[in-house]
């Protein structure tokens, strides 16, 4: 812990990897976390990327705003991609064919090309224990194609293939928890982390970077376009969701729980919906029927990380 | 890049679409997207820099007296520098022609 802990802005690291002039919407909080991602990981970095919001704006062809080796992957592939580029500059270094040094081998998607389409990959590559990073950025649908719903969109949010009206609440089924389906592959060092807390998110990069083995971070990264908000609010409902509960910030490191980030005082979910276009139509029926889910989910989580203590 | 975007023609790009040139999206000037733009008053700046740590494009560079303000070649305007505040030295400003 001792060894990252950063909690001044002017003492985080100053060179961008990831540049200007990538064409993400306004107030893109997905954009933000990679910025946060790529300063903790540094230069010595290879990043395979899925298809996805990220992937189409940093990368129109003739431009890039990569400033680290770069691959851009299918939906499906990129945890497999990574695999074979960690075991291959292995095979390399072992040979003595490139000098021996330290690299993070990086894989990013986002929630579609994590939790619906990639998740076999990503099983793989986490099951075989390559040395890597999984890095999910979960906006919670399929921003990038026009907000269609996807297993991580949570119960009740409106989605263009998930419409709200007079027969229907939206989405119906709950959101797929990817942190415990990567906690459940018994993987070093598993954690959830927020671009809104950018400082327990980069400690979290580096120690995943750090941790021999397969690491996965799952980051909420907040859509004002597809969550329906005012642009300049993404930061406020990324603290939102974790005071709310919505969100819990924990890490898991070799199975032990370990809550990051306790809210002082929890907010209530309606804290968090009201305000969201995505989840305007919901009733105070249907409100309460979240809440309970979310204290559910939370009190398991409290209860695995005070077990272990 | 040698060239502007816009002149380059598909023969001239790279075997399997590789692109050598690291981080050249900074010739997109993604500022031309604005419509409100971040003025920040610079005698109240306490010089924090959460405007920088927070800005989805790192549009935001440290002035030569310390105080930071916002690259408007890049900038796109959302507004979150002017929110995050920790003193609200940030208005935003709408783009008048």
């Amino acid at each position: 812990m001792d060894k990252f802990s950063v909690f001044s802005s002017r003492l985080v690291e100053k060179s961008e990897n990831f540049t200007s002039g990538h064409r993400a919407c306004q107030g893109c909080a997905e954009a933000l976390a990679v910025r946060h991602v790529m300063k903790a990981l540094g230069r010595d970095t290879i990043v395979a990327m899925s298809t996805g919001c990220m992937e189409i704006i940093s990368s129109p062809l003739p431009l890039t705003s990569w400033r680290v080796p770069w691959i851009h992957n299918a939906f499906e592939n990129s945890a497999a991609v990574i695999s074979g580029c960690e075991s291959g500059i292995k095979a390399m270094m072992r040979k003595g064919k490139i000098p021996a040094k330290k690299i993070n081998f990086v894989a990013m998607g986002g929630d579609g090309a994590t939790a619906d389409i990639g998740m076999g990959a990503l099983s793989g590559a986490l099951e075989r224990g390559h040395n890597m990073v999984y890095v999910c950025y979960d906006n919670e649908a399929y921003m990038n194609t026009g907000i269609q719903r996807s297993s991580s969109t949570p119960y009740g949010a409106s989605t263009t293939t998930s419409p709200a009206g007079k027969m229907s609440i939206g989405q119906r089924t709950q959101k797929k928890n990817m942190a415990q389906i990567a906690v459940a592959h018994n993987i070093p060092y598993v954690a959830t982390a927020c671009s809104s807390f950018p400082f327990d998110l980069m400690e979290k990069v580096k120690r995943a970077a750090e941790t021999p083995g397969a690491a996965y971070v799952h980051v909420l990264s907040v859509c004002p376009t597809g969550w329906r908000i005012p642009t300049q609010d993404a930061i406020k409902y990324g603290r939102l969701a974790v005071d709310s509960c919505v969100f819990p910030l924990y890490e898991v490191i070799d199975g032990k729980y370990k809550l990051s980030y306790k809210p002082y005082k929890k907010l209530a979910l309606t804290e968090y919906l009201k305000g969201q276009g995505r989840f305007r139509h919901l009733t105070d029926k249907e409100i309460e029927l979240i809440q309970q889910r979310v204290d559910k989910d939370y009190e398991r989580i409290l209860r695995l990380s005070k077990e272990e203590e | 890049m040698a060239k502007p975007m816009e002149k380059i023609t598909w023969q001239e790009l790279e075997a399997g679409s590789v692109v050598t040139e690291i981080g050249n999206a900074r010739v997109y000037e993604t500022g031309s997207w604005r419509s409100e733009r971040p003025v920040v008053e610079a005698s109240q700046c306490i010089k924090c820099g959460v405007c920088w740590l927070f800005c989805p494009d790192s549009c935001i560079v440290k002035a030569a007296d310390g105080h930071f303000e916002a690259d408007l070649t890049y900038c796109k305007g959302c507004g979150i520098c002017a929110k995050e505040c920790p003193v609200g030295c940030i208005t935003m400003i709408a783009e008048e022609e």
